[in-house]
């Protein structure tokens, strides 16, 4: 295991309280694997990588739980010394967050220099090397960002985080926005960079597809837990959480022959109410009154599943395919 | 079936900046959105326009809704040339003809309530004031806005991408238009909420009859609601077929590689590499003959001179390729 | 997307009163404007009790009880800030000056704010020749060179108060026109404004229902600049002594003082009241319009 997340809780203070926003999360990311973080808007995927990359936002705090790297626990004074180093990131909208005042080499050739220890002629020669790496020409690297189209610039973004050859890369939507040739020609990027690297990576995003494509472990979060996690093939074949299956239903297939899409009707909690058992009650079909009260973690080889009545997967599993069992009017039309 | 809107050869050209150089030379530079688009949109289909960012989709939804004028061509509603729609007819045309956005959080006046943003359409087009309320209520109920009236006094922040995207879908039901423009409805919204738009994006379109275009760059998404779909690339069709037959037996190189792009929910199946490789050229310059050879694995010699026509191959498919063309007209 | 509601608030059916209730609200929380305000408010008192205040008329020529000119009286229980070479009641002229200098700097405000929004709102909204035509001529009204201008100006149509307050909205109009108008371009993109297009409102609806209540903060920061301009014009083409020699105003009283050589003669209640009564509406303007420039326009500061 290059990475260990275990318990971790991450609080905001806010002005309407403290909002838990990651609430006892736990994960591992084996080397030289890629793990898919997958989960709505706002389930606290963005906050977990920030916290592993202790780049948390300033009303943010780690309030439990710790992060493992290379067994090695981390705290402030080794997250300083491991960030970029050994552990490097791409966050959300990497894109939009280079500066068009400088040209992209020179942007890239400052990092080379000021996180590393590389002098200018040689940050110089890395940046072109680290351009050849991503599939942009050295020629582009006099090229100012608005010269960049969106996939050119998120290349850009995941050169930068590799200057220094990391061992762990945390990648956050990379491809969200982008349209899907784009996409799939910066995931097969992704792909041989773990590959000749040796890389591990964790990937953040709310597409399963993408998920499917490239990665090999998955993690499944809602509400600031971990629901699911598991194999790629595992948990996408044969799902053991609502969530999940839920999920999987509202994702378009362009092969399926199924010509329909199931909503999960409702939208996540509020996550600065405090909450107890399972997260997904309000919206889940196959809830039952002892769901409230707490929640389970079950499952072995890998495979793990947060939903209380895992022992009958398999039956919920056949029902969650009948978009009926989805349909619940009043809170559909909330959605 | 008769067509509602007509589009022959439609070119939009958008002036740019000159540089100092183009200046010099006394060159005219422009970018190419649309370069010779002809297609017909039949009364009550579901059409749908994919392609790559920039390749005009966006620009061809405005001018279908007489938001911009062409540089070139015609273009025809209901039979009337667009060019002729102004004054009095132009009001009428407003009536019925409506736009879906992108972006719901940027689609409505933030200082405008939701019945205020839903009311307005009903104000520009001088309804007696008695029936606002019925109406207004009917087109929240068309969206399935459930206790529609606790919505009412909200502002746009208060209401979650979903809500919002339906409060857009009732601002633009709520004439009873027969046309309607989708452009990436759903792009912006979150997965879950995702297919509940989409189901009543075709549910309206089943009960209201409308006739409606719905603009992504997402094959998956398109094939839950329309029947036909038009592939462009850099300001051309160069695909126009069934939907089915887009997803399953796609022609045009292009229209392959968008195919082969696009990502499946099941790591089973084995994805074919893509097969083309960079990134669409410059709109202000694109290639020679088929602006699509520089990343085209069949390009030939005659792709460089000789522009693709889009040409019938089977019954409802046509494509733009030289492949498809093999002798010289 | 969670769904966070707030309590549902009072039906708004104006657009404008959120818009004019923030910027009511705005002075609460930037002491500087707050103080600028606090100052505008004093001045406005004194100009509405002027009468009350400084009962004698500022141009009479005043007599001691000894029956002597009472020129030059230094500082006293009758006349607090002395009186002037020709006996005339500083304290009095101050007063009254008060009225002059805000009636100049509102009605110049006014008029800047009024010409600079409708010119920027039509420039930007419709552009093409409309645009071109207004924004050369305000090309060219910025060009003029500020003072002598006025004074040309006034020269030709009367050293009244009135052509002052011309001369200095012909001058400052291009200012806010040009600044809106770059607002009203970035407005006109959003995906809201097409949207009223679509839904068949017409171009002067959406002007002024979609697009005036975002411009209406940016008019008034031009107007609180205006004021002080305008005050500041007045008094320096008053003191040239271009200025309007029948009303009482600041310029007027320091033009005086300076050609009746006070200054050698070391008195200072004559011209420092007025110096520092210019310098404090001035600046009190210069504090609002800063203040609501931070609130509503924080791009158009530095970062
Ligand atoms: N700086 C912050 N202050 C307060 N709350 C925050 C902050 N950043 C995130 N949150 C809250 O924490 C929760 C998780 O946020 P996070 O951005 O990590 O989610 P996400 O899964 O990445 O969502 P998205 O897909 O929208 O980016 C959300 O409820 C969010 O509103
Ligand atoms: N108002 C405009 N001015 C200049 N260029 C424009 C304008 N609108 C669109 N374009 C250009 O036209 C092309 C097509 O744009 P658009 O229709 O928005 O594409 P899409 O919707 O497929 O992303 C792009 O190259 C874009 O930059
Ligand atoms: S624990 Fe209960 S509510 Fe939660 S997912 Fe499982 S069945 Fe549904
Ligand atoms: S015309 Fe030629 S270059 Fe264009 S798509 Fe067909 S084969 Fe490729
Ligand atoms: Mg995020
Ligand atoms: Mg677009």
């Amino acid at each position: 295991m290059i990475l260990e997340v275990d318990k971790l809780q991450i609080h905001y203070s806010t002005r309407s309280g403290v909002a838990r926003a990651v609430d006892g999360a736990s994960f591992v990311v084996p080397e030289g694997r890629i793990v898919g973080l997958v989960g709505e808007s706002g389930c606290g995927k963005t906050t977990a990588v920030r916290a592993i990359m202790g780049v948390l936002a300033e009303n943010g705090r780690q309030a439990g739980g710790r992060v493992v790297f290379k067994g090695q626990t981390m705290d402030e004074a080794t997250t300083r010394r491991l960030r970029w180093r050994d552990i490097a990131y791409v966050p959300q909208s990497a894109m939009s967050s280079l500066d068009p005042v400088y040209t992209v080499g020179s942007q890239l050739v400052e990092v080379l220099t000021k996180r590393g220890t590389h002098s200018r002629a040689s940050a110089r020669a890395r940046s072109a090397e680290l351009f050849d790496l991503v599939g942009l020409s050295e020629r582009r690297l006099a090229d100012y960002p608005h010269q960049f189209s969106g996939g050119m610039r998120q290349r850009a973004a995941i050169a930068m985080a590799l200057a220094l050859e990391p061992s762990l890369l945390l990648a956050d939507e990379p491809v969200t926005a982008l349209d899907v040739i784009v996409q799939r020609q910066i995931l097969d990027v992704l792909r041989s960079l773990q590959q000749r690297l040796h890389l591990s990576m964790v990937l953040v995003t709310h597409d399963i597809s993408v998920v499917a494509y490239l990665c090999d472990e998955v993690v499944v979060m809602y509400a600031g837990q971990v629901v699911e996690s598991g194999p790629v093939r595992e948990v996408l074949a044969r799902p053991r959480h609502p969530y999940t299956m839920g999920l999987r239903n509202a994702f378009p297939d362009l092969l399926s022959d199924a010509l329909e899409l199931v909503p999960i009707a409702g939208s996540p909690p509020d996550l600065s109410e405090p909450l107890s058992g399972c997260r997904f009650v309000p919206r889940c079909p196959f809830a039952q009154p002892a769901c409230s009260i707490d929640s389970v973690v079950t499952g072995s080889d890998g495979h793990r599943s947060a939903c209380r009545r895992d022992a009958e997967a398999d039956t919920i599993r056949t029902a969650a395919l009948d978009p009926r069992t989805w349909q619940r009017s009043s809170s559909f039309a909330m959605s | 079936m008769a067509a509602l809107v007509e589009l022959r050869d439609v070119v939009k050209h958008f002036p740019v900046t000159r540089s100092l150089s183009e200046l010099v030379r006394g060159a005219h530079p422009a970018v190419r959105a649309l370069d010779g688009v002809t297609f017909d949109v039949g009364d009550g289909d579901a059409v749908a326009i994919v392609g790559e960012s920039g390749c005009g989709k966006t620009t061809l939804g405005r001018l279908m809704l007489k938001l911009v004028e062409p540089t070139g061509g015609a273009i025809s509603f209901a039979g009337a040339p667009m060019a002729e729609i102004t004054g009095e007819k132009l009001r009428a045309f407003r009536r019925q003809a409506q736009l879906v956005f992108q972006n719901p959080f940027d689609a409505l006046n933030p200082r405008f309530t939701i019945y205020r943003a839903v009311v307005e359409p009903l104000i520009n087009a001088g309804i007696d004031k008695a029936e606002h309320a019925d109406r207004v209520a009917s087109a929240f109920r068309r969206v399935h806005l459930a206790d529609f009236d606790r919505y009412y006094d909200r502002y746009p922040h208060q209401l979650s991408g979903g809500q919002l995207q339906r409060v857009v879908m009732a601002r633009a039901l709520v004439l009873g238009p027969r046309f309607l423009v989708a452009d990436e409805p759903v792009s912006m919204l979150d997965v879950s909420v995702r297919a509940g738009i989409l189901a009543l994006l075709r549910e309206v379109r089943e009960t209201m009859g409308l006739t409606a275009v719905y603009i992504s760059h997402d094959l998956a998404l398109v094939r839950y609601l329309c029947e036909r779909t038009l592939v462009m690339y850099l300001g051309r069709v160069v695909e126009d077929a069934p939907t089915e037959e887009i997803v399953r037996r796609p022609r045009h190189p292009y229209t392959q590689a968008l195919v082969a792009a696009v990502p499946v929910p099941d790591p089973d199946q084995s994805r074919a590499p893509l097969p083309i490789k960079g990134n669409v050229p410059d709109a202000r310059e694109p290639p020679s003959g088929c602006s699509f050879r520089d990343r085209c694995p069949h390009a030939m010699p005659r792709c460089a001179t000789e522009t693709p026509a889009l040409k019938p191959v089977a019954g409802g498919h046509q494509v733009a390729c030289h492949l498809d063309t093999p002798t010289s007209p | 997307m969670a769904e966070r509601a707030e309590p549902v608030p009072a039906r708004a059916s104006w657009p404008l009163l959120p818009v004019l209730k923030r910027m009511a609200a705005m002075p609460l929380k930037d002491p500087f404007a707050f103080a600028g305000l606090v100052i505008y408010l004093l001045f406005v008192l004194v100009a509405v009790f002027a009468d009350q205040l400084a009962p004698v008329d500022p141009l009479e020529i005043l007599f001691t009880k000894a029956g002597k000119l009472a020129a030059n009286v230094p500082p006293g229980v009758e006349f607090p800030l002395g009186t002037t070479n020709l006996g005339r009641d500083i304290y009095a002229q101050l007063v009254h000056g008060t009225r002059s200098a805000l009636a100049v700097g509102l009605s110049a405000a006014i008029i800047v704010a009024t010409v600079g929004t409708i010119v920027g709102l039509v420039a930007g909204y419709f552009g093409g020749t409309a645009d071109a035509v207004l924004m050369r001529i305000a090309d060219m009204a910025l060009s003029l060179p500020f003072l002598p201008f006025v004074i040309v100006l006034t020269g030709f149509l009367g050293a009244s108060t009135s052509n002052i307050v011309l001369a200095v909205a012909l001058l400052l109009w291009p200012n806010s026109a040009r600044v809106i108008r770059s607002q009203v371009l970035t407005l006109r993109e959003r995906a809201y404004v097409e949207a009223a297009r679509v839904t068949g409102a017409s171009a002067w609806r959406i002007l002024f229902v979609h697009i005036a209540p975002n411009i209406l903060p940016l008019s008034f920061v031009y107007a609180a600049i205006a004021i002080g301009w305008a005050i500041i014009t007045e008094a320096s083409v008053s003191f040239l002594g271009f200025g309007d020699s029948t009303s009482v105003s600041w310029g007027m009283m320091l033009q005086d003082a300076f050609a009746s050589q006070a200054l050698s003669r070391g008195q200072y209640a004559w011209f420092v009241p007025p110096g520092i009564c210019i310098v404090l509406v001035v600046v009190a303007g210069f504090f609002i319009s800063r203040g609501y420039e931070e609130v509503f326009m924080p791009r158009l500061r530095g970062r």
